[in-house]
C-alpha cells in the first residue's frame, strides 16, 4: 500500500511489519517521531509488542541487550548525542552476537549543539561490530530496516545493524512509500531463531569474562562474522528484490563506467550528487556517482570493482574525523593503496551540521579535483563551501 | 575451550576449570608451626581459597585460585604467613 510518510513512520512501520517484540527507547530530536509512533501501535492494539520507556539512551541500548538475550526481535531508535551515550553498549551487543535493529537519524555531534544531518555520530561508531546501512530516501529506510533484521540474524553473522537515515532529510520529510503487506513480509522475515536464550530455567552466562588467553579469538570470531556479512547481505538484497521488486547492493554505480571522476556520498545527498551528474554529463564531463549503502561490512570488493579505472575519485564526507580528514576516504584509499592501477583520490568535507548541499557545491567539487589532479597533487582535504570570511 | 558465539557460558561452573591462580606474582606461605588456627585468613581471604577442614590440618590455601593479594600475611596476627616470590 502506497502512503505518505516521513522517514520516522517508514522504519516505525519496517518495525511493526517485522513483529518486533520489544523496543526500549528514550526520544532524542530528529528520532523522536519513531518511539511516538510505536507507542501509538502499541496503545491502538496494532501491534504485540513490549515497549520500554528508559531514562536515557544507555538504558534503552541495555535494556535491548537483555531483551535480545531472550531471544525476542528487538529494535530501537536515537540519534547523536543519544548514539553517542549507548557507545559502550554497542560494543557488548555486538560481542554477544545480538542482532539488534537500531533506525538513526544521522545528526551533528555537540559542541557547538546542532540538531540537523550530520554523518558523525554512526561514523563514529563504524568500530563497534555493528553493520551500518544509510537510506537515500524513506522508502531505502523502510526497506532496508526490514532486510537489516534477516541479516542481522542470520546465523552467520548475528550482529547488530543500525540503518541510517538523514536528519530531517528523510526523518521528517514526507515521501511516497510503498509500505509492504504484512504476509508479502511475514514469508520474507521468519521468526528469530536465536542460537542461545536466557531462561531461568536453563540459566547460561552472556558475554562472559575472557582472559588473555582467548580474548583475542573472540574478537577475531565476531571479525570473521563481518567477512561472512556481505555474502548475506546480497543474498537478502536479492531475496527482498525477488519478493518485492525493489533493487539493493551495497554500493550503487551511477554512470561510473567511462568516467574519469567518480564521486562517492552516502545518504540523501545522493540525489543531489546525481542530478550534478546528469547536467556535466550534458556539459560533457565524463562523471559518476558511487552511492556506499553498506559502510559496514566496508564493501572493499565494490569498491575496487567499479572505482579501480577512474582517474579521480572525489569522496564527500558529511563528518570530519578531527585530526586526519573524513573517515571514508582513508579506507576507500586502503583499498587501492597496494594495488597496480589506482585513482587519485580527494577528499571533501560537505554539508556538516545541516548545511545544505547545492548541485553548484558537486560542480565545484568537480573543478577544485581536477585541478587539483592536472597539478599532480596527492593530499586533497577541502572544505565545501567553508566561510573563509567568518574565520 | 572452543570459542562459542557471544562469549556464551552454557553450562555453570566455568570459574572453576578456568584456573586464576597464575595471575600471582607472590605467594603466600604458611608456617604452621606459628599459625594458632585462628581462622582470620579463612574469613578475609577475598576469593575465598583458603580453608580449615580441622585444627590439626590447619589453613590450606588453594593456589590454583590465589592471586597473591597478601592481605592473609598482612592480617595474620602470628605472622605466620609469609609472601614469596612466584618464580616463572
Amino acid at each position: 500500500m502506497k502512503m505518505v510518510l516521513r522517514g520516522n513512520m517508514a522504519t516505525a512501520y519496517a518495525a511493526k511489519l517485522a513483529r518486533v517484540e520489544v523496543i526500549p527507547a528514550y526520544p532524542i530530536t530528529p528520532s523522536t517521531l519513531f518511539p511516538e509512533k510505536i507507542s501509538e501501535f502499541v496503545a491502538n492494539g496494532e501491534m504485540n509488542c513490549q515497549f520500554v520507556k528508559c531514562e536515557s539512551e544507555h538504558s534503552a541500548i541495555s535494556a535491548c541487550v537483555g531483551a535480545s538475550a531472550t531471544g525476542a526481535r528487538v529494535a530501537t531508535a536515537t540519534s547523536s548525542q543519544g548514539l553517542a551515550l549507548m557507545h559502550e553498549i554497542l560494543f557488548i551487543a555486538a560481542g554477544m552476537r545480538l542482532p539488534i535493529v537500531m533506525a538513526v537519524g544521522n545528526r551533528a555531534l555537540s559542541a557547538p549543539i546542532n540538531i540537523w544531518c550530520d554523518h558523525q555520530d554512526t561514523i563514529a561508531e563504524r568500530d563497534s561490530g555493528w553493520l551500518q546501512f544509510y537510506a537515500e530516501k524513506n522508502q531505502e529506510a523502510l526497506d532496508l530496516m526490514l532486510m537489516a533484521f534477516r541479516i542481522s540474524e542470520n546465523q552467520n553473522v548475528l550482529l547488530p545493524s543500525m540503518v541510517g537515515m538523514d536528519a530531517f532529510v528523510l526523518t521528517h520529510t514526507m515521501e511516497v512509500v510503498e509500505v509492504p503487506d504484512q504476509k508479502d513480509v511475514d514469508e520474507f522475515l521468519p521468526p528469530y531463531k536465536p542460537l542461545y536464550t536466557l531462561d531461568v530455567n536453563n540459566p547460561m552466562t552472556f558475554g562472559a569474562f575472557s582472559s588473555p588467553d582467548n580474548y583475542m579469538e573472540f574478537r577475531y570470531a565476531t571479525q570473521k562474522a563481518m567477512e561472512n556479512a556481505p555474502a548475506v547481505i546480497d543474498e537478502v538484497f536479492a531475496a527482498f528484490e525477488k519478493k518485492f521488486g525493489r533493487k539493493y547492493s551495497r554500493v550503487v554505480p551511477y554512470m561510473v563506467e567511462d568516467a574519469d571522476i567518480v564521486f562517492v556520498a552516502i545518504g540523501s545527498m545522493c540525489g543531489t550528487v546525481r542530478e550534478a551528474v546528469k547536467e556535466m554529463r550534458a556539459e560533457g564531463k565524463k562523471v559518476g556517482l558511487l552511492k556506499i549503502t553498506t559502510l559496514r561490512p566496508f564493501p572493499k570488493d565494490l569498491i575496487k570493482k567499479y572505482l579501480a579505472n577512474a582517474k579521480v575519485v572525489a569522496v564527500f564526507e558529511r563528518n570530519i574525523s578531527l585530526g586526519f580528514g573524513g573517515a571514508v576516504y582513508p579506507e576507500i584509499s586502503a583499498v587501492f593503496v597496494n594495488a597496480g592501477q589506482r585513482p587519485k583520490i580527494y577528499d571533501f568535507i560537505i554539508g556538516l551540521g545541516g548545511r545544505d548541499i547545492l548541485v553548484s557545491d558537486i560542480k565545484q567539487t568537480y573543478d577544485i579535483a581536477m585541478k587539483a589532479y592536472a597539478d599532480g597533487k596527492d593530499d586533497v582535504i577541502e572544505w565545501i563551501g567553508i566561510k573563509k570570511e567568518m574565520l | 575451550m572452543k570459542v562459542n558465539t557471544g562469549a556464551t557460558v552454557t553450562e555453570p561452573g566455568s570459574s572453576v576449570k578456568n584456573k586464576t591462580g597464575g595471575w600471582r606474582n607472590m605467594r603466600p606461605v604458611t608456617d604452621l608451626a606459628r599459625c594458632k588456627r585462628c581462622g582470620i585468613c579463612v574469613i578475609l581471604c577475598p576469593d575465598a581459597v583458603i580453608s580449615m577442614k580441622n585444627k590439626e590440618e590447619g589453613p590450606r590455601t588453594d593456589y590454583d585460585y590465589c592471586k597473591g593479594c597478601g592481605i592473609c600475611a598482612n592480617e595474620c596476627p602470628f605472622k605466620a604467613i609469609s609472601m614469596v616470590a612466584e618464580e616463572k
